[in-house]
Formats: structure tokens, C-alpha cells, sequence
């Protein structure tokens, strides 16, 4: 495969694992959290590295577990004792975000970890760091990772569908009728670190936050149903890496970058061309009825 | 150690440092309680994001690094995000957080693709632009700290002045408007002056923990008060003594960050007034909350004493009780009941015979006014509607004699219907008598409920 169709491949995958977690963030209104979580896991690289010394992905995923579930769990913690969510959320994930920082700064000459890297990603070098298994080159391992978890997120989706989706659409429901809401919670904010780590590479962890919550809130838009929202925000997530790179090849630009404008641009098209909830036919709508009154 | 400290303080350089980052420190606190207040505080981190593209445009259209025109192109952009916010919630139907998030990262993302075109021209590696995304504070110069503290002390001047106008729309937005105050105009006020406390300090801590500024001091100061004049002061506090240890441990240490180091000490002072503020705090919050489990523990062993002394003596029954009956009658732990058991017998309101408690004289009449305050209470619950007047603040609150005489006889005249009178009178008791009927009448009414129960 060429270098811009392994780029491409690897932007559709995070397009599409970032579009399907983040419609259930949405749902939730947990949006921010996951803003929170793709700070967070700064540190969790940051302290995987300074424990295994490697920069194995395995390493960074487990890190960033880690500090993605703490986050949420501190999130929680604040919240239960009385500090109103968005100043919990907006607490969190800035004392651990500094404290990253903090550390990065200073194993600055130990970590080989560029902070712009881990903020704007490097999705330009991915076809280049391939995983070679018994002398055989099996191709970029972002893609690999990003690949099973992938597959983790879809598995664990199939298995929970009807608990995700009760206790996103009712908690009272849900725990009335002995669902584990917390678990279901705890599970949906790992497959947020995890997803977010793997992404992490190649469009840096603040465009995640970007490809997690666009597609979504633009699929939000256009459906009503659950299945087809996830669809369409995977759908979506696609044509935005895959428009995102284009763009940036034209404009000779960031290919992050340029992804989450794009993402930003199909939301706005949906936002006023939406045909049920978009900006014009509610103007249409709202004309129609004074037009009948009149 | 000190002489290093001084000498660090003596350095020009570090005091400019010091100085602006008190200013932010202080214009930050202030402002971020209103945002705080308002539930908008991540509103903060929206607007820091999206001051990225306006600062790189800015860039563009100007040519060179210029502080002034920096801020003016973030404040435009800053200001363009929250209103593409408000927008997106109030014209669809995505909810607050999404838009904010969305609103954040796709501004972020334009951003980068701004930088990154700067990066290529002739002119962009004196730019420098990369320390808004982490914040250089130990780079800032004495222009520079000029304009922070211009524009933090403007913006504190116009809070004190607007402070009755910012202080009305923030707790009651329908009032003022009501009252006719332009709500409008003070919410794009509020807007602008939170937008200029963000653009002010985003050379000094940056784009992603700018929002820390506004959040952390006020959340801490939230603790210590509940007046919104004396929260104000108190987060200003906290924003100042964070940029001062923030800039002093980073200037005395080589490789730290000065704008982590801030946030970080924010937090620390946040997890102090977390644990330790009075009232509201954890270790405060805990030790109300013993005091309470304390006392019902207490309460709950004299009020099964007298249920179990008012069923035996209708009976005429031993008015003595084993501890099983007392666990029978209303749970409790073991070893919670032991306890109490003691603690009652050393104060003299029971005494012990064969491994069997009674009330003692002192005991029964005690015993009488927590069954009377608690039965009481149970029938101001079934009728909690209409007693809504009483407003108590919360219900274990409650003290019969706190509640207006009309309202007591009212509520005993119920308690007698629901037969719920406690039927004991522990004056009798006290005369060395034994128990008596308080009122003879309700106790037929109680035997013959008992004998249809049994039958």
C-alpha cells in the first residue's frame, strides 16, 4: 500500500473508533469528560514511560487507562462531595494535565516524547513505524492498535448494547432494573482511554476530543435512532480524515488540524441544512405555522 | 535557601514575572467566581482553545509579534466561540457540554492549521507563538507585564463598579431582567470580561491550563463562604498566592514550567479548602455527620426502651428488656447497641438487673421527649404539604419545641388520630409511681386494634 493510503487507513480508524465511542459520550452528556480524559492521558504516557522506560504501545495503553478511569473516578469523587460538575471536570483535568507537564519538563532529557508531538500528533510518520513480526513487516503499528481497539470497543458495545443503551437514555431506568450503572460507566470511560491513546498518535490529544464529540453531535442531528447514529457519526469520521488529508495536502498544512476542520465544517452544513433539527427548516417550520395563523 | 529566595526575588526579570502573574492571578479569581457561579466555567477553557486561530490571524494580518494586536485577535475569536456556544444549544438540540466541546476542539484544530502555515513563511520561527499552547511565563518582559496588568486592573475596576448589576444577573437572571437591567448587554460584558482575563493570561500559563485560572481559585474560595462579595476576594486571594508560589518555585528549580507550577499550587490550596474549610469541608462535613449517627444511635436506644415499656405495660408486662428484644424491635448493630447500652446506664437513664435494661426515672422522662419529638415528626412527614409553611431547612432539624403552638397543637391533635400519642407519661414515673395511662381513652382504642390484629 502507498503512504497516503496507509494515512488515509489510519485516519478512517480513528474516525470511525473516535465516531462510535463519542455518540454514547454525547447521549450521556459526558462530552467534557472525554475532554478531561484526552488531557489527562498525557500523564498516563508520561508515568508508563518513566515506569517501563519504552514507549510500547502497550505500555502507553495500559498508562493511559490508568489515568483516563482516575480522571473519571476523581470526576466522580468531586462531584459526590459537592463540587458542581463542570468545576470538578474543569479541577481534574488541569492539576493532572500540569502535573504531566510538570513531569515531561522535567525527565525533559530522559523522555523522548515531544510535548507538540503528544498535543498535535504526527500522523506523517506513522507509515513509517511499522511492526515487523519474525521478519515479516505487517504494516504501520498504529494501524494494528488502533485496529483491535477498534474491534475491543465493537465486542464490548455488542455485548453491553442494551445496558449502554438504557442507561444513556434513562439511568433511573437502568438502575431500577438492576442494571450496573457505574460499571457501565467505568466501561464506557476505559473505552474512552484506550480509544484516546490510540488515537493519540496520530491526531494528538487534544483533535481526539475533536473526532470524538463532531461526528457524534452531527449525527445527533440527523437521526433518532440510536444504531443509525452510529453509523452516520463513523460515516462521518471517515470522510472528515479522509477530506482532512486532501485539504492538508493541498494546502500543504496540519493533517490533525485540518481533519478536525473539516469535521467542524460537515457539522456546521448539518447544523443549518439538517433536514429535521437543522437551523433552516426550523426557520421553514416556524414560517409555515405563522403563514396557517395569519 | 533564603538568600537564594531573595536573590531570585532581587532579579528584575522574575519580579516583572511575580507582579504579572499576581495581577492575573487576582483579575482570574475574580472573574471565574461569576463563571463559576453561573455553572460556565469550562466556558473559560472554550475560550482559551479558541483564542488559538485569533491570535495566528492576528499573526498573519500584522506581520510581526505584537502583544496588543495578540490580544485583540484572541479576545475576537474567544468572543466568536462562545457566541457559535450559545448558538448551537439554543437553536438545536445538543446539550451545553457537546457544544462546548465541539465548539473547543474544532477552533483548536483551525488553530493548528494556522500554526502550522505560520511555521512554513519566511517569518515564522520568530513567531514564537508555540508558548500560547503551554504558556511561557519566565519569558514575559516588562512590556508585556505592562499589558497584563493594564488590562487585569481595568477589568477589576469594572467588576467593582458593576459589582451590584454582575452580582444580580448572575444569581437571578429573570429578576433583573424584570426589574429592567439590559441582561443582554451584561452578559456580553460578563463574556468580554472573562474572554479578556483568558487572553491576558494565556502568554503566561497558556491555551489548555488557562482554564485552571478561572476554575481552581473560585471552586477553592466557594468553600470559605457564602457571601458572593467575600468569594470574590477570597478567590482573588487564591488566584495571587498561586502565581506567587507558582513563579518562585519555578524560578528557584531549573525545568519546571512556571504555568503547571501555578495551576499545581491552585489545586493544592483547592484540596486544602476541600478537606479543611469550615462548614462546608470534608473534615467539618464528617464530624457533623458522626455527630448525628451519635445521636440517633442514642435516640433510636431510649425510643425502643420506651415503644417496648409502652406495649408492656399495656400488657402488664416486666418493664424490663433483654438486648435481643431491643434488636427485634429496631435493628441495630451489636456492637453500636452495647455501647449505647452503657453509655445510657453511666448517665442514669437506665439501669441494668440480670442482663435486662429499664428506664430509670430521669431516663423515662428523656426517653418521653425523643419518642414524643420523633412521632411528632413522622406525622409531620404524612402531612409534609401541609405543614410546607414551617420551611424547615432540613429534616434533622427537627425540634418540637422550635414549632409555632398553633402548628404543635395541630399536629398533636393528628398524632391522636392516627392513635400515635406516646402513652406513657413520664410524670407519673417521676413520682415514684409506676407507669400510667396517659390517656385512658386511647388505650381502648389501642386494645381493641390489638385484639382485631390477633384474631
Amino acid at each position: 500500500m502507498s503512504y497516503g493510503a496507509w494515512i488515509m487507513l489510519t485516519g478512517s480508524l480513528v474516525g470511525v473508533t473516535c465516531g462510535i465511542v463519542g455518540c454514547f459520550l454525547i447521549l450521556r452528556k459526558m462530552a467534557m469528560l472525554a475532554d478531561a480524559i484526552s488531557h489527562t492521558v498525557l500523564l498516563g504516557i508520561v508515568l508508563a514511560y518513566l515506569v517501563s522506560h519504552s514507549l510500547e504501545g502497550i505500555y502507553m495503553l495500559i498508562g493511559a487507562g490508568i489515568i483516563g478511569l482516575l480522571t473519571a473516578f476523581l470526576v466522580q469523587v468531586l462531584d459526590s462531595s459537592g463540587v458542581q460538575s463542570d468545576a470538578a471536570i474543569g479541577v481534574v483535568f488541569t492539576s493532572l494535565f500540569a502535573f504531566g507537564v510538570i513531569l515531561l519538563s522535567a525527565f525533559a532529557g530522559k523522555v523522548h516524547l515531544d510535548v507538540n508531538h503528544a498535543l498535535m500528533g504526527e500522523i506523517t510518520f506513522i507509515p513509517w513505524n511499522t511492526l515487523t513480526i519474525g521478519g515479516m513487516d505487517l504494516g504501520p503499528s498504529a494501524v494494528w492498535m488502533l485496529g483491535s481497539v477498534l474491534l475491543i470497543n465493537l465486542i464490548l458495545i455488542f455485548l453491553f448494547y442494551k445496558e449502554i443503551k438504557i442507561s444513556s437514555f434513562d439511568p433511573a431506568l437502568a438502575s431500577a432494573i438492576g442494571i450496573p450503572v457505574m460499571f457501565i460507566h467505568y466501561l464506557l470511560m476505559s473505552m474512552v482511554s484506550i480509544t484516546t491513546v490510540a488515537s493519540f498518535d496520530s491526531v494528538g490529544a487534544i483533535l481526539v476530543v475533536a473526532m470524538l464529540i463532531v461526528p457524534g453531535a452531527t449525527a445527533y442531528l440527523l437521526t433518532d435512532k440510536l444504531l443509525v447514529m452510529l453509523v452516520i457519526s463513523a460515516a462521518i469520521g471517515v470522510i472528515a480524515a479522509i477530506g482532512g488529508y486532501y485539504a492538508a495536502l493541498v494546502w500543504n498544512i496540519s493533517i490533525s488540524g485540518s481533519m478536525a476542520s473539516i469535521a467542524g465544517l460537515i457539522f456546521a452544513m448539518t447544523f443549518i441544512l439538517s433536514p429535521k433539527h437543522g437551523l433552516m427548516s426550523k426557520i421553514i417550520a416556524k414560517r409555515s405555522i405563522v403563514a396557517e395563523q395569519s | 535557601m533564603w538568600n537564594e529566595l531573595l536573590s531570585t526575588l532581587q532579579d528584575a526579570n522574575t519580579q516583572w514575572v511575580l507582579f504579572g502573574s499576581i495581577l492575573l492571578g487576582i483579575a482570574s479569581g475574580v472573574l471565574g467566581s461569576f463563571a463559576l457561579l453561573r455553572k460556565q466555567s469550562l466556558i473559560g477553557d472554550a475560550m482559551a482553545h479558541a483564542a488559538l486561530p485569533g491570535i495566528c490571524l492576528a499573526f498573519l494580518l500584522y506581520g510581526t509579534k505584537s502583544i496588543g494586536w495578540f490580544l485583540v485577535g484572541a479576545a475576537l475569536s474567544g468572543l466568536l466561540a462562545t457566541y457559535f456556544i450559545q448558538v448551537i444549544i439554543n437553536h438545536s438540540r445538543i446539550k451545553e457540554d457537546t457544544a462546548i466541546g465541539l465548539v473547543l476542539s474544532v477552533f483548536f484544530g483551525f488553530g493548528i492549521v494556522l500554526l502550522t502555515k505560520i511555521a512554513q513563511s519566511k517569518n515564522g520561527n520568530q513567531s514564537g507563538l508555540d508558548d500560547f499552547i503551554f504558556g511561557q511565563a519566565a519569558s514575559l518582559v516588562g512590556s508585556d507585564v505592562k499589558v497584563i496588568s493594564g488590562v487585569a486592573i481595568v477589568l477589576l475596576i469594572i467588576t467593582f463598579l458593576l459589582f451590584k448589576e454582575l452580582k444580580l444577573f448572575t444569581f437571578d437572571r429573570q429578576f433583573a431582567k424584570g426589574i429592567g437591567l439590559p441582561t443582554g448587554f451584561i452578559n456580553a460584558l460578563l463574556m468580554t470580561l472573562i474572554v479578556s482575563a483568558v487572553v491576558i493570561g494565556l502568554q503566561a500559563v497558556g491555551v489548555i491550563l488557562m482554564a485552571a485560572m478561572l476554575i481552581t481559585p473560585a471552586i477553592a474560595a466557594r468553600y470559605w463562604t457564602n457571601r458572593l462579595d467575600r468569594m470574590v476576594i477570597v478567590a482573588g486571594t487564591i488566584g495571587a498566592l498561586s502565581g506567587i508560589l507558582g513563579t518562585i518555585l519555578s524560578s528557584m528549580a531549573s525545568n519546571l514550567p512556571t504555568g503547571p507550577v501555578i495551576v499545581v499550587a491552585a489545586t493544592l490550596i483547592f484540596v486544602i479548602s476541600l478537606v479543611f474549610a469550615p462548614n462546608r469541608g470534608l473534615v467539618s462535613k464528617g464530624l457533623r455527620l458522626y455527630r448525628i449517627r451519635k445521636r440517633v444511635a442514642r435516640e433510636t436506644v431510649l425510643q425502643t426502651m420506651y415503644d417496648l415499656a409502652e406495649e408492656a405495660s399495656l400488657s402488664n408486662q416486666s418493664m424490663l428488656f433483654s438486648r435481643e428484644q431491643l434488636i427485634t424491635r429496631r435493628r441495630m448493630a451489636n456492637r453500636m447497641l452495647n455501647k449505647n447500652l452503657r453509655l445510657l446506664n453511666r448517665e442514669g437513664l437506665l439501669n441494668q438487673s440480670g442482663g435486662e435494661w429499664g428506664l430509670t426515672e430521669t431516663g423515662a422522662k428523656e426517653a418521653y421527649e425523643v419518642t414524643f419529638n420523633n412521632r411528632l415528626f413522622e406525622i409531620y412527614t404524612m402531612y409534609e404539604m401541609r405543614f410546607a409553611y414551617l420551611q424547615l431547612a432540613a429534616n434533622d432539624a427537627w425540634e418540637y419545641d422550635e414549632i409555632p403552638s398553633d402548628t404543635l397543637k395541630e399536629l398533636m391533635e393528628l398524632m391522636a388520630t392516627h392513635e400515635h400519642t406516646p402513652q406513657l407519661d413520664p410524670a407519673h414515673f417521676a413520682k415514684g409511681e409506676k407507669y400510667y395511662f396517659a390517656n385512658m381513652e386511647s388505650k381502648g382504642i389501642n386494645k381493641r386494634k390489638r385484639e382485631v390484629k390477633s384474631s
